[in-house]
């Protein structure tokens, strides 16, 4: 198994450290794991974007250049990506955001109203947590569970008070990933 | 698996923790993207542990403070990206001239000049063929993984001091910004050996240490240098390192270090999977290099393919090495660009003449020198 996920967005949705936590809840399933982000001279409101790498093996080159998997929070992020996603890959956009553009015949592609299901949960920052659920409820790749434990490793001791509200976007995303289509990964 | 617990650490912050376990209690340095994490690391760590962090005022007086803090017997790291690495070479010269171990990270970015903050290899030259001036040489480690950054730090501090000569350790941007798991081992931290040399108060000592690199009668300096010279080679014999993968039956050897080298493991298992016996020298010693093993594999392969982030330099080294006896080819993407698995597939599929007709055709964005 080897799966290589980018996440893009803007500045401050969250993709940054929505990688980290796909990392360390691949980490914690015994998995190994990289997590590389983009470093150009970016700025606030500019985009971001992290490569995550899942495998069963010793992981050779990190650099995601050829993502089996895009989440996409941004309808910049979606134009750039969509196209390199590989034949039998997921695209995962966050449809408040995205206008689903161009012809992806052999990928998967899947909107999520991250955005809509991030403000009933009561914040709007935890849209990025959404779609990662609904990638893992739809992929199975780790579980959701391993994912919550996660939430302790990526938010700082101040902000554990976010962890009810990011668990709750991952098990809806989750939730709603499950009767979203085929195993992929 | 091992059952030590795991943390997510990025490269910058590992060359800090392998400082810190190597028992390097002294750091001087400057910030430069894309090596401000190992800098911002320390400057918390160190004081947590009875150490001193100083930011300097430039590069030139940072190696300057690591010069201090070696003659007085520290173990100490400097670290910068290549401009202010360039800043440090008069440094490093008088640091090798006085006989001083010291460690000097360097998370290389796009030159020449300013260049960009992105990810290159185009110091490797400056690294391993004396970037200062006069008669000396460096170690030169290259990790490739987050977790050899600390293996690789404690490394450097030992033969730092095993031959008192400064240790380059190199990453590049990925290395640096990227994240991997590491073990926590709680309480490992190693200690430097006695330097009865060191410039540290007289003490019962009938009479001061002095350190200098000044040797003003010419007889004398060659004396030393000749001195120097039996040290280099005591370390080209014995210091060599390289990770050898998939090399067995390989009729082609990629030969790339650091984070080109994790890129040469995934051509390599895809060039097999086309039917290629494809294998991948990754130095890990940039200097000395490990010329044993790329001259064994020169008398079973049929050629070679380098592979950097440069215009091409240990190109020239595998070249050196091969004499002359197999074709040695090169793929580069210099000024800050990584190669990807496919472009240097592509690369192999190529020279190797199993892509019909791809012979002809010039690599696209490469540099074949």
């Amino acid at each position: 198994m080897l799966v290589e996920i980018l996440l893009a967005g803007f500045g401050g949705q969250g993709v940054m450290s929505t990688g980290q936590l796909l990392a360390y809840a691949g980490m914690h399933e015994g998995l190994h794991v990289a997590w590389i982000p983009s470093y150009g001279p970016e700025m606030r409101g500019g985009t971001a974007n992290c490569g995550v790498t899942l495998s069963d093996t010793e992981i050779s080159s990190p650099l995601v250049t050829e993502p089996q998997v895009l989440i996409a929070m941004n309808q910049p992020s979606f134009e750039k990506y969509a196209g390199a996603v590989v034949p039998g890959g997921v695209i995962l956009y966050n449809s408040a955001l995205v206008k689903e553009t161009g012809e992806y015949p052999e990928v998967l592609v899947v909107g999520v109203d991250a955005n809509r299901m991030a403000e009933e949960i009561g914040n709007v920052r935890v849209a990025a947590n959404v779609i990662l659920g609904a990638y893992i409820g739809l992929s199975g790749v780790i579980s959701v569970a391993s994912a919550v434990e996660a939430l302790k490793d990526v938010l700082p001791p101040h902000r554990r008070k976010l962890i009810p509200a990011n668990r709750e976007a991952l098990e809806r995303g989750a939730a709603l990933g499950a009767g979203g289509g085929r195993a992929v990964g | 698996m091992s059952h030590l617990p795991r943390v997510l650490m990025k490269g910058n912050e590992a060359f800090g923790e392998g400082a810190v376990r190597a028992g390097c209690r002294h750091t001087f340095a400057y910030p430069i993207t894309p090596q401000s994490e190992l800098a911002h690391f320390l400057a918390r760590r160190l004081p947590e542990i009875g150490g001193v962090f100083v930011q300097a005022e430039s590069e030139v007086s940072a190696i300057n403070m690591v010069f201090g803090a070696a003659a007085a017997g520290a173990r100490v790291l400097t670290s910068s990206s290549s401009p202010g690495i360039s800043l440090m070479q008069e440094g490093i010269s008088y640091i090798a001239g006085a006989r001083l171990p010291c460690v000097i990270v360097n998370v290389m970015r796009g030159g020449p000049g300013l260049g960009n903050i992105a990810p290159a290899q185009g110091d490797y030259f400056q690294a391993v063929k004396g970037g200062g001036h006069g008669d000396y040489c460096q170690i030169v480690l290259a990790p490739a993984s987050v977790p050899e950054i600390i293996e690789m730090m404690i490394l450097a501090f030992d033969l730092a001091d095993r031959y008192r000569n400064p240790v380059m350790v190199v990453g590049d941007g990925v290395l640096g910004q990227m994240m991997e798991p590491v073990e926590i081992e709680p309480g490992e931290t190693r200690t430097a050996p006695a330097k009865p040399w060191a410039t540290d108060g007289q003490g019962d000592r009938p009479a001061p240490n002095i350190i200098s690199s000044l040797n003003i009668v010419p007889e004398d300096n060659e004396r030393f240098n000749l001195d120097l010279a039996v040290m280099y080679a005591e370390i080209r014999r014995g210091e060599q390192r390289c990770e050898e993968y998939r090399l067995d039956d390989a009729e082609l050897v990629l030969v790339a270090f650091g984070t080109v080298a994790r890129v040469a493991k995934a051509v390599v298992d895809r060039a097999r999977r086309d039917g290629i016996r494809a294998g991948v020298i990754r130095p890990i010693t940039l200097w000395p290099f490990p010329e044993d093993s790329v001259k064994r594999a020169a008398a079973r392969a049929d050629r070679f393919l380098v592979v950097e982030m440069s215009l091409g330099q240990m190109v020239e080294d595998v070249r050196l090495s091969v004499e002359g006896e197999k074709p040695v080819h090169f793929f580069g993407r210099p000024g800050g660009l990584v190669p990807t698995v496919r472009e240097v597939c592509n690369e192999v599929k190529r020279i190797t003449g199993v892509m019909p007709g791809a012979e002809d055709v010039p690599a696209a964005t490469g540099v074949d020198r």
